[in-house]
This record gives structure tokens, sequence and C-alpha cells, in this order.
């Protein structure tokens, strides 16, 4: 049957089981916006600005496991879109954005709104298209879904001229489409996985850190068993929590800059590592010259080949998705005849136990000021540690993410690649409308909230009732604590001067505000947000939080994993 | 990991697409890799295009050249040819002064590196010459640089020998 490209781009992301489409229109969409507006299959959100359509989508997307969708307008729509395609590529998100185009034949000759769409997105995509033939738009469409799920997942864009929308052709969604220059490996190589569980054998000093890699492949089940059948403790990076229980004894919490004491110590003092979709980035492993210090063995499962040796030489690589890895892993240690070193791995855990016995995240719990990291135990506490968390960037990220344990993967969505403040709100709407029924909060600073807060628009129309938590510090937090520790505490810009009245702004968008100034406060505060009374509703809580706090332990950059700062050295 | 710096000949497939060119050229410049020189055209088969990149780099840098280049969606195989036997041609074209008693002498030297002259003036001549990268830069050597007037280059071709072959 006959369909314009705008009615194949619709028909395609119905065929695709797409429930929401985040979105903001203008003239190269408009076409496709008609044939929105003709369809119910999905569910279209406008948003307030094209960044928060990407960053919903993304969200969605790393909370279901599933595709997530925006879609944009051409030129700014596109320029807009970039910091959350550019943040969804550097944490491997699956999403699809679909750009509207000036038309072909105006193309190249600087057309009102237009922007080289592929050319601006090409290094911060896995992939991204130009459909130059209507007839080719289905199938384009259906390639944009495989390569954004499949492998490594990441963004794709397939951007669609104006002129494509409205040509007409047969359309017939494929079922499937071979890309012979595409085909990522899934099973891990038999031998190096029969070498990698010998040496797991053998360690004395184990350990195993895992990633986001872990999340993204729904993989923690088959991490835990591991854990548990082996007896070894285990870290998180900021990517990976959830992929381990936190509650579990045998989890360290997250290492890294802002890792805990004993997950650190750990990881430079093992003899044999096992990491599991996590790439020794720089934030994790500090100096890796450092890091290569100590020797140790590692083991390395990544889906994506150019993640192994890259920063840290490994002696083990296993290529794969890490679920089908971990399985036959599991299955090879169930049946061999050796059993890990008892003894060598009771000195070991006595050994963590005193770094553990540090308790390198104690903060004064008499502070007449509210401490941040009071408000985040607490709603750990009040939500019994089943919330979805979103996060901005800065040190409240880092609060959250030491502090609320995340025994399940997918309930903690933060920016952990690229860094990117104004995520949190629109993370938290595509969290929510994904999630209906779940406690979803928002852990944000005054500064973070700014960048995307016209979003309380849009979570008016939907009525999407999240709660954000502002751990209102008056200052870019994390900015303020390197100028403290490396510039002299000359604190050059990092004082949010003129803030708005938190309360009002959020009432003024129909929203509840709160202001919350004393420690005594806070609890009940925040059972009232996560109240049966207020669950329709969107509630903005402002902590007035210690301006002088500071995210310990901390590991310099450049500095080795063991050579932290902790709170209680200064 | 090793620092020791190796010219590296790399050739790959890829599904012959607008911008496939600059998909490798912009992974080259995101990630600080070094490119000599880049040749592209179709091959036989008209949806394919075969690309070459003399880079230079450690034994790690290489490794991660490889992987990423085959990361990219649109590329079929990557095959570094210096890891095995092969072999090597640049075409290069020069256009040089030649007059009195050095217009002979310019003949002879190209005569010498197997070079044809291909257009002739009263006063240049233009040398048509093929080889690996390193005679061409030892013909360049050989002639007085006074006399040189122009030099094109089209950056090296590979292809392995014997039976070792790069196909879909």
């Amino acid at each position: 049957m006959e369909a314009t490209g705008a009615e194949i781009v619709v028909r395609c992301m119905a065929e695709e089981g797409v429930e929401f489409v985040f979105g903001y229109p203008g003239g190269a969409v408009l076409n496709i916006y008609d044939e929105i507006f003709k369809q119910d299959k999905f569910k279209h959100v406008l948003v307030r600005h094209e960044q928060a359509a990407v960053h919903a989508a993304d969200a969605y997307a790393r909370a279901t496991g599933r595709v997530g969708v925006a879609l944009v307008t051409s030129g700014p729509g596109v320029t807009n879109a970039v910091t959350g395609i550019a943040t969804a590529y550097m944490d491997s998100v699956p999403i699809v954005v679909v750009t509207g185009q000036v038309p072909t034949p105006a193309i190249g000759l600087d057309a009102f709104q237009e922007v080289d769409t592929v050319g601006i997105t090409r290094p911060c995509v896995k992939h991204n298209f130009l459909v130059k033939d209507v007839k080719d738009l289905a199938a384009t469409m259906k390639k944009a879904f495989i390569i954004a799920a499949t492998g490594r997942p990441g963004p794709v864009v397939v951007d669609v001229p104006k002129d494509i929308t409205y040509h007409k052709t047969d359309f017939v969604y494929p079922a499937s489409i071979e890309m012979r220059s595409y085909n990522p490996v899934v099973k891990g190589h038999s031998g190096q996985m029969k070498r990698a569980v010998q040496m797991l054998l053998e360690a004395k000093r184990p350990m195993i850190y895992t990633g986001g890699g872990v999340v993204l492949g729904d993989a923690a089940a088959q991490l835990t068993q591991l854990a548990t059948l082996l007896g070894f403790p285990v870290t998180n990076t900021l990517m990976g929590l959830g992929g381990h229980p936190a509650t579990d004894r045998q989890n360290l919490g997250m290492l890294g800059m802002h890792g805990t004491y004993e997950a650190n110590m750990a990881m430079q003092h093992c003899d044999v590592l096992l990491a599991v979709g996590a790439r020794f980035d720089d934030r994790v492993i500090g100096n890796p010259a450092h890091f290569a210090r100590e020797q140790r063995r590692i083991i390395h499962v990544d889906i994506d080949p150019s993640s192994i040796s890259k920063r840290v030489k490994v002696d083990v690589p296993i290529v794969g998705d890490v679920k089908s890895v971990l399985t036959d892993m599991l299955a090879l240690l169930k049946q061999a005849k050796e059993k890990p070193d008892a003894a060598a791995l009771n000195a070991w855990w006595t050994q963590i136990e005193l770094w553990r016995a540090k308790n390198c995240l104690k903060y004064n719990k008499q502070s007449p000021i509210i401490k941040p990291q009071y408000v985040v135990e607490k709603l750990w506490e009040v939500t019994r540690g089943d919330a979805f968390v979103t996060s901005d960037v800065g040190q409240h990220q880092m609060w959250a993410a030491q502090y609320y344990k995340f025994d399940k993967p997918r309930r903690w969505i933060n920016s952990g690649g690229l860094g990117t403040m104004g995520v949190g709100l629109p993370y938290a709407m595509g969290v929510q409308l994904a999630h209906p029924e779940a406690q979803v909060a928002c852990i944000t600073g005054e500064s973070s909230i700014q960048m995307c807060i016209q979003e309380l628009s849009t979570c008016k129309q939907y009525r999407i009732p999240i709660k954000v938590i502002t751990l209102n510090n008056r200052y870019m937090g994390m900015v303020r604590q390197w100028q403290e520790f490396f510039y002299g505490s000359r604190y050059a810009e990092s004082y949010m001067e003129s803030l708005p009245d938190f309360v009002k702004l959020a009432e003024s968008y129909g929203h509840i505000g709160m202001r919350i100034e004393k420690p005594e406060d806070v609890e009940a505060a925040l059972k009232e947000a996560f109240s049966p009374a207020l669950k329709e509703r969107l509630v903005f809580m402002d902590f007035q939080t210690d301006q002088t706090e500071n995210v310990f332990p901390m590991v310099e950059g450049g500095k080795g994993l063991s050579e932290m700062i902790l709170a209680e050295e200064l | 990991m090793s620092n020791n710096n190796h010219r590296h000949i790399i050739s790959l497939l890829m599904e012959n697409e607008a911008g496939a060119l600059s998909r490798v050229a912009g992974l080259f410049s995101a990630r600080a890799y070094n490119i000599e020189s880049l040749t592209v055209a179709p091959t036989e088969d008209a949806t394919l295009s075969r690309m070459t990149i003399v880079t230079v780099g450690s034994e790690d840098i290489i490794e991660q050249i490889t992987k990423q280049l085959n990361k990219l969606v649109d590329v079929i195989k990557v095959m570094d040819l210096t890891e095995g036997s092969h072999i090597e041609r640049e075409l290069m074209l020069v256009k040089v002064k030649a007059v009195g008693a050095g217009r002979e002498e310019m003949k002879r030297t190209a005569d010498i590196f197997r070079g044809r002259i291909i257009d002739v003036t009263d006063a240049t001549y233009t040398i048509e010459m093929t080889g690996t990268g390193s005679k061409l830069d030892a013909f360049l050597e050989a002639i007085d640089p006074a006399f040189i007037i122009e030099t094109v280059r089209t950056g090296a071709s590979g292809i392995g020998r014997g039976e070792r072959s790069l196909k879909v």
C-alpha cells in the first residue's frame, strides 16, 4: 500500500512497539507531526526544549532496556538535541533520534534552519543516516532500531528531508535486515572463558569489577550468581550501580575518584581482577601507571573489542555479550572440580574488613545544618530502597551514588560518561512515564536543575508526579570543592547568585514546593512527598544544605587509586 | 604499553555510501591518530569502496585504530597489510626544471628510478614515477630541490602478496 514518508516514519515507530516519542515540532517535521496527530499507536510527549526530548528518551531506554525515541526539527532542533545524543553515546544507551531536514534540493544552499546533521552528529552517534529516497526510508528505520539496540548499544540518528516526508512509495516494514558490515559478537571465545575460570579459581586476592555493561546487558542476575558462587568481593562503577546488590555483604560499594576506601584498596591490591562491562576509565582507576605498579592478572569481558586493552593491558580478553559470557562461565565454574582457595579468600576478606572498618562514608550526623548525605540516606529509607533515582552532575550525584544503596539494575539513571548537567529532570520524566506506578526521585542541585528547569511545564502537562530533591548549597558544589582543594579557595564564578524561590517557581507551574531548612524536618518532608496523598503530584523539595560539605573519599586527578583523601584526614 | 612507533598500511573495505570517507577521517582526527596518506576509490563491485591508510603509531595505537575502524558500522573488513608480506605502490608526478646541462642529467636520474617523462617543454619535464613511498622520497632527494617546480603524490595503495587478500 502506498504511504507518504511521514506516514512511513510513524508506522515504523508503531511497528517497533514504541510507547512514547519525545519531541518538539518545527517546519521540517510538520508532515510527520500531522501523521502523529492521526494515529493512536504511541503517545507523543511535548517537551519544552529538544535537549530534554533526547534525555527523556535516553532515560526511558535506561529504565526499560527498550529503544528510546525522540523527534526534532532541522537546524536548531538538531543542535539542541546534540547534547542529549552525546550523553546517550557516552553511556551506550540505545535511542533513535529522527531529525527533520530541509528539502533535498535545498541541502547545501544554507537554507532556513539547515544544518549538516549527519556531519554534526557523526562523532557522537553509533551511526547516522541521511535518507535520500523515500524507498529507502522503511529499511533505514529498521536498521536504525537494530543498530541502536544490538552490540554495544548507542544512539542512531535518521535525518529525513522534508520532501521525503511527502513523497510516496509502497510501505512494507521489513521483519529483519541483514547488514554485511554489521555483525556484533555475542558468544564469548570458549578457550578464553576456560582460561578465565581457571584464573579465577587460582586467585588468592580476587576482585570483581563491574560497569554499565552489566546493567545495559541485563546480566545483573548472572553476575550476582557468579559472585555468590565464588564468594568474591564486588565493586561497581558509577554506571554499574545496581548490577550487584549494594546491600549484599560482598559488595564493597562504588570505586573510583569518589569510591569507597575498601573498593579502591581492594581494586589496587587484588591479584586477579575480573572486569565485566567496564572500561577502566580515568575516573575509575585514576592514573594507569600507578594502577600498573601492583601485579595482577586481568580478565576483561566486554561487548566492544575497542574497550579492551585501551587504557590497561589485560591478560584474558573475552569479547561478547556479558550475559551470554557470564552464563557460560557459570556453567564452567559449576563443572570445575577445583574450588576457590578458602584459606586465601578468608585472609583477603579479613584485610578487606579492616579497610571497610575505616567507615569512609561517615559524616557528622549532629550537624545543625542539613547534611546532603543525610537527605540521601533518608530518601533511601523512606522509599525503602526501591525508588528509581535520577541525578544531575556534581556533588549531589556522588552523594546519591554513595548513599542510595541500589539493589536492582536500571534504578540509577545518571550521566556518567559525558557528565551532563541538566539531565536529572528530563531523565525523571522518561523514567516515570516508563514506570507510572514507581517512585521516581530526581536528586539534583540548585545549579544543575536550572539547566533544564523548563521541563516542569512538561511535567505539568502530562501530570508526571516525580519528586525533585534539590540539595541546595548555593554553590556549584563540585566546582567549589575543586577550587577549595586546588585553587586556594578562590571561588571563581561558582556561587549561584540570584537563585529563584524554588517553592514559588514550582507552584507557578502548578506543582507543590517545599523548603526544608532543618535536619529534624528532613524525614517528615520526604515522607509527606512520598505519601499516598501526593502520589499524583510533582513535589519540588528545596533542601538548604551545608555549603561547605565536600565529597569524600577523593582521588585527585592523576593520582593512584590507593592515594585517597579521606574526610577524617582534613 | 609499548611506545615504539612504526609505519603501518591499513586496508579496508567499506560500504560505498555518501560520507564514508568522512567517517574514517573523522575517527582519525577525533582520536588524534596520525594519517600519512589516505586513498579511496570504488572497487570492481560498485557497492564497495577500498581505502588504504598509511599511519604511524605504537602497537597499542595500531590495535586501537583497527578496532575503532572495525567498529564503524559501514566498515566491512580491515587488514593491516604490514602484518604480512605485501606490495605497496604510490604514483607521483613531478614537474621539474629541465634546462641546459641539467636537462640531460634530469633524464638520466629519472631513468635510473624508472620514471617516465610524460610531458615536455623546452624548459620543463613532467616525470611519472611509481613505487614505494620511500623510493619516491629517494628520487626527490636525488635531484636538486631547486629544480622541483611541483610534486603531486597519490598516497600509497597496497595489496597482500600471494593468496593473501581482502575481500567480502
